[in-house]
């Protein structure tokens, strides 16, 4: 049973045509029809489903009993106080999902699960390798009662090799990569390490990296008449992302490494990043400067004399820059055709006007924590729509899927909630 | 490599014309072509793709334009045609070919392909399903749709790097890795649209933020400022709420730094790893609670980088992990390259580049069938006679022609 998923209302500061409004609300996500099963937590499994949910696909998340998600725990909270129904990484990440409780300990809870793996596209999880084997519920099981399921197992390490089983949090995930030194760990102070990106950056990159392997597989099961099974290494999906660094040290010893004048300069309100690869971008540096008459010096129209005294370089342009906020560095230099970015914070982000003309956040009203701005979709579809809904309080969709859609009764039903089943 | 012919690949018989340029954007035709699509790089002398020539981290390269390693790494398997766009009869040779195509990519400043009378709705005319994305900085529309930028810029603007980085130091401006997600995210986009297209027969226009991309990747920060109004600050290696939590150095190996991660994250994870230290000082009831150890990091910090100084990292790693604590090695680039587990699962693949000879790449990030690291990046123009004669059924002499007018070129 598969409803049309509308829109959100658009948020109430924003003034659109009354056509344009109306034309948005007709608009479907581009993957309706997909039904997806996911049996994952945290982030990248749960972020690999979302993506697809977000578009419209058919999302039935699978939350053990009592718990739900690990993530249902993680915050932030509101007033700090955890709340499994008010965590804002789950809700982030499980938006657009309806969630159906099972044990898959039971025998019970696994025949429940079968028989909804039975009738889907795509099933995401990101059980240790040989877990779900260890339950009956392995692909050859699965994809013989439903030869066109695709299956994508997403797990720190692969499905193969000595570290297969190895558990990881971000942190080492990011660290197992190469992403936060990739030159060298520092050995210059022994007691930190560089410092990795923030949030779960790496947790995201894997779930991305899973949906575009998905949704390729989604197309190749036409040309193939059966789906398949997708193995992603967040580890290999993140190195994936670091190629071209990553890629020189398996073929020589020591590359160089270094870049251009400009990168993260201290501004009077915080920092800004410039960059100036091409001549043109530094020229238009120095027009934003004002043409000051050290950067009017023969030595600095050569690019290699600059790239020589580049130490001098940036100290002219932290003068510059202390006297400025980064704002008026960043409209300043993009004036002038060079690329530049102010460190923003997630309060300013949600100010932008560009993020609000571009409708980039939407309110999604959730039960508990009421109406609450999310990212949407960083893409804009002209016929298609990111059509995100809140996300599903713990088992809230039980009667409708294993009532309405598998037929279990009411007596049934309640039962197994007797036997913790669901 | 697998051969292409044996095993098509999902995107078999996609076929992609793809102007994009730099990092961001040839990442997300790279992914098609890893997954069996023809991609057709449209580039030119007039116009060279900068990743041919130089980079932000590596500076200028030394050898020819079908020399660079880099440009190598983000366009393998593509095809290269090289059209002088400046040249109303190389813009109408475009138009022929995106009737035989499925996909337009590019990333150029938005407009600069409409002014050419290639923008979106002039090539809906030749091809009515054609499914074009655009990526840019900012996004297409809005205020500051004419503005610039590369991934340290995107990264900055989107709140990335306000949360990256040690807390006591600047922000850290993340790497070309996030033009990759940026091209990462293009692909999926496309790919739903082909989904689309499949079901409907429309194909679209797909306008794609760079910014908003990473934005995304922290989405529960922005969800986490509505509910309680906080800002979010730099964690480093830390972590708000768990405890030990970081990066702990051990012994070097032949003259190189070693660190390690671990991560506890669960009472008997703390359990464990205590057992596995061996260190009285870790059994105290000071630390028997995790706010207790959120309080005393630094001291549980010390303790365990004593005993990880007198374990080398794999030793120390698999110690851990027997007992079920998250741990793992802190890699580098070298380190990497020559791991046991990355060696079993094949990860790095060898492409025999004319010029440059054999070259180790990062392969495929999902081991599925048909995905493949699909043969070296093209030289300049390489395929200009296959796609001039093949697809769009030009003569010699005509191309000879085009080559002297510098249409191809």
């Amino acid at each position: 049973m598969h409803q049309l998923r509308h829109c959100t209302p658009m948020s109430k500061s924003q003034e659109t045509s009354e056509s344009q409004a109306a034309a948005t609300a007709r608009r479907a996500g581009p993957l309706i029809g997909l039904r997806v099963l996911e049996l994952g937590e945290m982030v990248a499994a749960p972020y690999c489903a979302k993506l697809l949910g977000d578009l419209g696909a058919d999302v039935i998340k699978v939350e053990q009993p009592g718990t739900g998600d690990r993530s249902r725990l993680r915050g932030p909270f509101p007033d700090d106080l955890p709340h499994s129904e008010r965590s804002a990484l789950f809700l982030y990440l499980n938006t657009s999902k309806r969630s159906v409780t099972l044990d898959l300990q039971t025998a019970t809870g696994r025949g429940i699960f079968e028989r909804l793996a039975s009738d889907i596209d795509i099933l995401v999880e990101d059980r240790a390798p040989g877990e779900l084997s260890d339950l009956g519920l392995d692909y050859a099981t699965l994809a013989d009662a439903n030869p066109g399921l695709i299956l994508t197992s997403i797990t720190p390490f692969g499905q193969s090799g000595p570290n297969r089983s190895h558990r990881s949090e971000h942190l080492n995930l990011y660290h197992s990569a190469g992403h936060a030194s990739p030159f060298q760990p520092p050995s210059e102070m022994p007691d930190r390490a560089a410092s990795k990106a923030g949030g779960y950056l790496g947790e995201y990159d894997a779930g991305l990296m899973a949906a575009v392997g998905t949704l390729a597989a989604v197309l190749g099961r036409e040309l193939k008449g059966r789906g398949q099974h997708v193995d992603v290494s967040k580890q290999e999906a993140m190195m994936g992302l670091e190629r071209v660094t990553i890629g020189r040290f398996a073929n020589e010893p020591n590359p160089f490494s270094g870049g251009g004048p400009g990168g993260l300069i201290e501004t009077r309100d915080g920092y800004v990043i410039v960059n100036t690869l091409e001549p043109r971008q530094w020229e238009g540096l120095v027009e934003a400067m004002g043409r000051p008459d050290w950067a009017l010096a023969e030595w600095c129209q050569d690019p290699l004399q600059r790239r020589a005294r580049m130490e001098e370089i940036q100290s002219h342009l932290s003068k510059w820059a202390a006297k400025h906020t980064r704002d008026e560095i960043y409209h300043l230099a993009q004036k002038h055709g060079t690329p530049a970015g102010p460190v923003r914070n997630v309060k300013d982000v949600m100010a932008w006007n560009q993020a609000r003309e571009r409708e980039f956040f939407r309110e999604l009203v959730h039960p508990e924590v009421g109406a609450v701005d999310y990212p949407a979709g960083p893409y804009r579809f002209s016929v298609s729509d990111w059509v995100g809904t809140a996300a599903p309080l713990l088992g809230q969709h039980n009667p409708d899927v294993l009532g309405g859609a598998l037929g279990y009764s009411n007596e049934e039903l309640s039962r197994f909630a007797d036997q913790g089943v669901i | 490599m697998t051969d292409a012919s044996s095993n098509p690949g999902p995107l078999s018989g996609i076929r992609v014309a793809d102007f994009t340029w730099a990092w961001a954007g040839p990442q997300g035709s790279l992914l098609l072509a890893m997954l069996g699509a023809e991609v057709i790089k449209i580039e030119s002398h007039a116009r060279l793709d900068h990743s041919r020539v130089h980079t932000l981290t590596a500076g200028s390269l030394t050898g020819g334009i079908d020399e660079s390693p880099v440009f190598n790494d983000l366009n393998l398997g593509k095809q290269s045609l090289t059209l002088n766009l400046k040249k109303s009869s190389a813009r109408d040779l475009v138009k022929k070919l995106v009737g035989h195509c499925d996909i337009v990519l590019q990333n150029m400043r938005p407009g600069v392909l409409d002014r050419m009378g290639l923008g979106y709705e002039d090539l809906q005319k030749v091809r009515p399903d054609l499914i074009m994305l655009s990526s840019s900085a900012v996004g297409a529309t809005g205020p500051e749709r004419t503005y610039t930028g590369y991934a340290p810029t995107f990264a900055c603007l989107s709140g990335m790097v306000d949360i990256s980085g040690h807390p006591d130091e600047p922000p850290i401006a993340l790497s070309g890795s996030v033009d990759l997600r940026v091209g990462t995210a293009s692909a999926f986009a496309v790919l739903a649209a082909l989904i689309h297209r499949k079901r409907t027969g429309e194909g679209q226009n797909i306008d794609l933020s760079s910014t908003e991309v990473m934005s995304s990747m922290m989405g529960e920060a922005f969800v986490g400022y509505g509910l309680n109004g906080r800002v979010p600050e730099r964690t480093g290696n830390r972590h708000v709420t768990q405890a030990p939590h970081g990066c702990y150095r051990c012994p070097d190996d032949a003259g190189d730094p070693q660190w390690i991660t671990i991560a506890v994250s669960t009472e008997p994870e703390w359990d464990a790893l205590k057992k596995v230290i061996g260190d009285d000082e870790l059994e105290r009831a000071d630390y028997s609670t995790l706010k207790s150890r959120l309080d005393h990091q630094d001291t549980l910090d010390e303790v365990i980088g004593r005993w990880t100084a007198k374990s080398p990292n794999t030793e120390a790693v698999n110690a851990l992990q027997a007992a079920g604590v998250s741990a793992a090695i802190v890699h580098s680039g070298k380190s990497l390259a020559s791991d046991p587990h990355l060696a079993e699962r094949g990860i790095y693949e060898t492409v025999e580049h004319p010029l440059i000879g054999s070259v180790k790449v990062v392969g495929p990030p999902w081991k599925m069938d048909g995905a493949r690291i699909p043969g070296p990046a093209p030289l300049i123009g390489q395929h200009n006679e296959h796609v001039l004669t093949e697809i769009l059924g030009l003569t010699g002499p005509e191309i000879e022609s085009l080559v002297a007018d510098e249409v191809v070129y």
